[in-house]
C-alpha cells in the first residue's frame, strides 16, 4: 500500500496550514464514522440478545428445539441450514466458477473475456429478491417434477435423497445459492489467474506440458490463494444471504439427512418471524442468530481477504 | 504418438471444452433470468402498475405506484447520508492517511462489507424501531446507507488512488495547501471513477429488501412520511410473490423487471459509460 | 543475407580454455535445425525479416545482437512457445531432424527442445518437484527411478552438492543463480535433443555466470545448444558458432573466432568493436 507520495512545501502560510488541519479532522471525523457504525452493530447485536443469551447460554447453539411457545430457542437446526445450504451450493460454484475462470483467463481472447466476465459480474448485481421470484415460479417446479425424482430413482438408496419431492429445501436453496455466488468466484478467480506471471507459464510449456497440465498443475496452484480467497468471500455471502433462500428453503428448523428435505437458516428464521416476534426472549433469540451469523460471516471474510492480498503480494514481487 | 500422449492430449481437449461448457452455462443463467422476467414480467406490466395503488388481497388489477415512490425515497434518504460519509471516508484513506488508524478504517470497512444485509437491517432496528416504537421508512434508510458507506469509501479511495502523483506535486508547486489541491486538482481527476462507484453502491442497496423487513416494512397505501412504515420495491416483490393470488404473482413479475431494469441500467450506465477505459474494482 | 557457415570446429574453443578434452562430436547427416526464410509479425509489426540459419548437432550457437533485434523472438519460435503470444504469425520452415516443427506435435517437440528463460522461473514447488515435473508429465519415469532421475539432472547442473540436503525445500528458498541452474536442471531431466537458452546470465551475478557458462560447455556432449546472450564476451567464451542480428535481419552467422576477430559484414564490424572498445 503506498501511501501518496506529497511534497510539503517549505514556506507554509498560517491560515492555510489552518485550512489543512481543519480538512484533515472532517475527513478523519468522516472515516472514524465507519468505526463508529461498526461498532454500534456490534453493540446492537451484543445487548439485544443479552435476554437470550443469559436465559440459555452456550445451550443456544446446542438445542435443535425452536417452539416460540413453550419459549424453547435453539440455534442448532438454522446452524445446520445455513452452513448445509452454503456448502452444497459451493459444490455446484466452485467447479462451475472456477472452470468459467480458466476459461476467461486462460483461453478466451482478450475482448471476449472482458465481455463475458462483465456479463458474468452482472449476475451479482441481480438483487436477492429476484432471485427468489426465479426460484419460486422456475426452479422450485422443475426441482418437484424432475430433478428431485429422478435423484430418489437413481441415488434414492443414499439417506441424502430421500422423502417426498416437494421441491423446496435444502437442495434447491443449494442450487440457487451457488448461481448468486458464482460471479464472486469466476472474476476473483480469474483476476487471480491472470496474475501469474508468464513466466510459470511458459516454464511448464517448455517442458512439454499440454495446455490442460500447465493450467492445472502450474497456474493454478500458482493462484490457489486467490481461488481460495474467492470461494470464501462467496462462502461468506452464501451464508448470509437472505431473500432467494428465504422463498425456497421449507422454512421448517428440523435437522434432516435429506437434501430434498425442508430446511430453515438463520437469515431466513430472521426474515420471516423478526417483525412479528412478540416477547422479550423471542426477539432476543432472533437477535442472537443474527449475532452469530455475523461473527461467522467475519471470521471467513477476514479469512477471505487475507487470502487475496496475499496472492496479489506474491503475484507482484514475483512477476 | 504415444499411449500415454494420447491419453494427454484428450484428457487436454476434454477438460478445456469443460471450461468452456462452464463458461457458456454461467453466462446462460444471466440471459436464462433476464428471459424469464421479460416474458412473464412484460406481459403483466401496464399503466396501472406505474400509477394505482394495490388493492386488497384477491381483487385484481392495481398497481404498485406507492412502493416505487417508497422505494425511491428510502434510497433518496439512504444515498444523501451514505454517500458524503462514504466519500469522505474515502479522501481520508486516499489524502490524509494515517499510520495506525487508516488501515484500520480500510480494514473494518471491508469487514462492513461483506456483513450480510438483514444482520445490517437489526443494526438499524435497534436503533430506530425499538425507540420510535415504529417502523419508519427512514430506519430502512439507515440500515441502507450503513451498507451504502462501507462501499463508496473503497471505491473512492481505490480511484483517487489512482490519480497520478505528478499532479498533486504539480498543485502543491504552484502554491495550493493540501486541502486546496486536493479539491480542485485530486478529486476533479478521480471524479469519473468515484462517480461510477456511487452508481454501483446506489444500485446495490437499492435491491436490497432484507434490511428493509423489520424497518421500513411496508405500507398498502400512499407513504405518508418518512417516519411511517413505507412500501419498497423489492420488499413487496417478496410479499406478492410468497401470496397465492395470481394476480399478485403477475405484479411480483412485473415488479420484478422493473426493478432490474433499473439495477442493470445503472450497472451498465456505470461501467460501460461513465467509467469508460478506467477499470473498476468490484465492491 | 544467410551465410551457410563453414562448420569446421574451431580449436579455440573449450579444449583450449579448460585443458578438458573435447567430448568429439558425432558428425551429423545434416544440420539438428534448420531454420529457413523464417518472418515472424507481432499482429503488424515484423519481428524477423527471412531467416535462415542452421545449427549443427554438439555445437553451441549463440545468437548475439543489439535489444529489440529479434534474437529471443528467433529462438522462441524453435520451440514454438512463440504460439502462445496472442496475434503471432510465423512463415517459413523450422526443421528438427528434417522435420516441420509445425508438422509434430507441439508437446513432444517442446519435450525434445528444452528451453531456460530469462529470469530463473521455478515452480512454487519443492526443488525435488520442480526437477520431476516434467518426468512426470511426460511419464519417463517410474516412482522408483524418480530419485536416480532427479538426481542425475542436479548433477549434469552441477548443483547436487549444494542442494542434495535440501532437496524438498521450496525452490524459492535458492539464490538467483542456484534457482537458474535449477531451471536448467528441470529442462535437462526430460533428456532435452536441443537446449535453447534466452539470456540465461542476465540477472545473475558474475560468479554464477562463470557455472552457467562452464555448464555450457559441457552440456555439448549430449545436446544442442543454442544461446541468446546481450554479452559478446560471453558469446566469444561459451560458442562454437555466432549469429549476428540487427533490426530482425541475419548479418552474418560464422564461427565464434572468425565473426569476431575478422567480420565479413561492416555492421558486424560496428557493433562488436562499438561494444568491445
Amino acid at each position: 500500500m503506498a501511501t501518496p507520495l506529497v511534497v510539503e512545501t517549505p514556506v507554509i502560510r498560517r491560515q492555510t496550514q489552518a485550512g489543512d488541519i481543519v480538512a484533515r479532522w472532517v475527513v478523519t471525523v468522516f472515516a472514524a464514522s465507519i468505526l463508529f457504525v461498526t461498532a454500534l452493530l456490534v453493540y446492537q447485536l451484543w445487548t439485544g440478545s443479552a435476554p437470550s443469551r443469559l436465559k440459555s447460554g452456550f445451550g443456544f447453539l446446542t438445542s435443535t428445539q425452536w417452539n416460540p411457545v413453550t419459549e424453547e430457542f435453539g440455534a442448532l437446526p438454522f446452524i445446520y441450514g445455513t452452513v448445509l445450504t452454503s456448502v452444497l451450493a459451493l459444490l455446484i460454484s466452485v467447479p462451475l466458477g472456477l472452470g468459467a475462470a480458466i476459461y476467461l483467463a486462460e483461453l478466451a481472447p482478450a475482448r471476449l473475456s472482458d465481455a463475458l466476465t462483465f456479463l458474468v459480474e452482472l449476475l451479482a448485481a441481480i438483487p436477492s429478491v429476484i432471485y427468489g421470484v426465479l426460484a419460486i415460479f422456475a426452479v422450485v417446479p422443475l426441482m418437484r417434477s424432475h430433478v428431485e425424482p429422478f435423484l430418489k430413482s437413481s441415488l434414492g438408496f443414499l439417506p441424502l435423497f430421500k422423502g417426498p419431492s416437494l421441491g423446496v429445501g435444502f437442495l434447491t436453496a443449494g442450487v440457487v445459492l451457488s448461481i448468486m455466488t458464482v460471479p464472486y468466484i469466476v472474476s476473483v478467480s480469474r483476476e487471480s489467474l491472470l496474475a501469474v506471471p508468464r513466466e510459470q507459464r511458459e516454464a511448464a510449456l517448455a517442458l512439454g506440458a499440454t495446455r490442460w497440465e500447465m493450467v492445472w498443475q502450474v497456474v493454478v496452484p500458482y493462484a490457489k490463494l486467490g481461488i481460495f480467497g474467492s470461494i470464501f468471500l462467496s462462502l461468506a455471502r452464501a451464508l448470509g444471504e437472505t431473500m432467494a433462500v428465504t422463498m425456497v428453503i421449507g422454512n421448517d428448523p428440523k435437522i434432516r439427512a435429506s437434501l430434498l428435505a425442508p430446511g430453515y437458516s438463520i437469515a431466513a428464521v430472521i426474515a420471516n418471524e423478526f417483525s412479528e416476534a412478540t416477547g422479550a426472549t423471542y426477539q432476543a433469540a432472533l437477535v442472537e442468530l443474527g449475532l452469530i451469523l455475523f461473527v461467522l460471516t467475519i471470521i471467513i471474510n477476514a479469512v477471505a481477504r487475507l487470502m487475496i492480498a496475499a496472492t496479489t503480494r506474491k503475484g507482484s514481487k514475483r512477476s | 504418438m504415444s499411449n500415454l500422449l494420447i491419453w494427454r492430449k484428450g484428457v487436454n481437449s476434454v477438460m478445456l471444452t469443460v471450461t468452456g461448457v462452464f463458461t457458456v452455462i454461467t453466462v446462460a443463467a444471466l440471459f436464462l433470468i433476464l428471459g424469464y422476467l421479460v416474458y412473464y414480467g412484460g406481459s403483466s406490466l401496464d399503466w396501472n402498475f406505474f400509477t394505482k395503488l394495490p388493492l386488497s388481497a384477491g381483487e385484481t388489477g392495481g398497481g404498485l405506484a406507492n412502493a416505487i415512490l417508497g422505494s425511491l425515497e428510502i434510497v433518496a434518504v439512504a444515498a444523501l447520508i451514505g454517500l458524503p460519509i462514504g466519500f469522505l471516508a474515502g479522501v481520508y484513506l486516499s489524502e490524509f492517511p494515517d499510520k495506525v488508524f487508516a488501515p484500520a478504517v480500510r480494514y473494518v470497512a471491508d469487514l462492513l462489507n461483506g456483513i450480510p444485509s438483514i444482520v445490517v437491517g437489526l443494526l438499524a432496528w435497534g436503533l430506530l424501531v425499538v425507540p420510535m416504537r415504529q417502523f419508519s421508512g427512514l430506519a430502512g434508510s439507515i440500515a441502507l446507507s450503513a451498507m451504502l458507506i462501507p462501499i463508496v469509501t473503497r471505491q473512492t479511495e481505490q480511484f483517487l488512488r489512482e490519480v497520478p502523483n505528478s499532479l498533486r506535486e504539480g498543485a502543491l508547486a504552484l502554491g495550493a495547501c493540501k486541502w486546496k489541491m486536493v479539491a480542485t486538482v485530486v478529486v476533479p481527476a478521480g471524479s469519473k471513477g468515484i462517480l461510477t462507484g456511487m452508481i454501483l453502491g446506489v444500485a446495490r442497496i437499492s435491491g436490497e429488501s432484507a434490511p428493509l423487513l423489520f424497518t421500513a416494512f411496508n405500507n398498502q397505501f400512499w407513504n405518508g412520511s418518512i417516519m411511517q412504515p413505507t412500501a419498497s420495491l423489492p420488499v413487496m416483490i417478496y410479499f406478492r410473490a410468497l401470496s397465492p393470488y395470481d394476480d399478485w404473482h403477475r405484479q411480483a413479475w412485473a415488479a420484478g423487471l422493473v426493478l432490474i431494469g433499473m439495477v442493470l441500467t445503472a450497472n451498465i450506465l456505470a461501467r460501460l459509460v461513465i467509467a469508460r477505459g478506467i477499470s473498476v474494482p468490484r465492491g | 543475407m544467410s551465410t551457410v557457415p563453414d562448420y569446421a570446429p574451431e580449436s579455440k574453443t573449450a579444449q583450449d580454455r579448460k585443458g578438458a578434452p573435447l567430448p568429439t562430436p558425432t558428425p551429423a547427416p545434416g544440420p539438428k535445425l534448420r531454420a529457413t526464410n523464417v518472418n515472424f509479425f507481432y499482429g503488424t509489426f515484423q519481428a524477423l525479416y527471412d531467416i535462415s540459419l542452421d545449427m549443427q548437432e554438439h555445437l553451441v550457437t549463440a545468437l548475439i545482437g543489439p535489444s529489440g533485434c529479434g534474437k529471443s523472438t528467433f529462438l522462441r519460435n524453435l520451440n514454438r512457445i512463440n504460439d502462445t503470444v496472442r496475434n503471432s504469425r510465423m512463415e517459413g520452415k523450422i526443421l528438427l531432424d528434417n522435420e516441420d516443427v509445425r508438422e509434430v506435435d507441439v508437446t513432444n517437440l517442446r519435450r525434445r527442445v528444452g528451453m531456460v528463460f530469462q529470469r530463473p522461473n521455478p515452480f512454487p514447488k519443492s526443488i525435488f518437484e520442480n526437477i520431476a515435473y516434467g518426468l512426470k508429465i511426460n511419464g519417463m519415469a517410474k516412482r522408483s527411478e524418480m530419485r536416480d532421475k532427479v538426481e542425475r539432472s542436479l548433477r549434469r547442473a552441477a548443483l547436487w552438492d549444494e542442494v542434495k540436503d535440501k532437496l524438498h525445500e521450496s525452490a524459492y528458498a535458492l539464490s538467483g543463480g542456484q534457482q537458474q541452474r535449477l531451471c536448467i536442471a528441470r529442462a535437462l531431466a526430460v533428456n532435452p535433443e536441443v537446449l535453447l537458452l534466452d539470456e540465461p546470465c542476465s540477472a545473475l551475478d558474475p560468479v554464477s555466470t562463470a557455472k552457467i557458462e562452464e555448464l555450457m560447455l559441457q552440456l555439448r556432449s549430449s545436446c544442442t545448444v543454442a544461446i541468446v546472450t546481450h554479452n559478446m564476451q560471453q558469446a566469444a567464451r561459451v560458442s562454437d558458432v555466432t549469429a549476428f542480428l540487427l533490426e530482425g535481419k541475419l548479418i552474418e552467422c560464422r564461427p565464434t573466432a572468425q565473426l569476431f576477430t575478422n567480420p565479413a559484414d561492416p555492421r558486424t564490424e560496428a557493433y562488436i568493436t562499438g561494444r568491445f572498445g
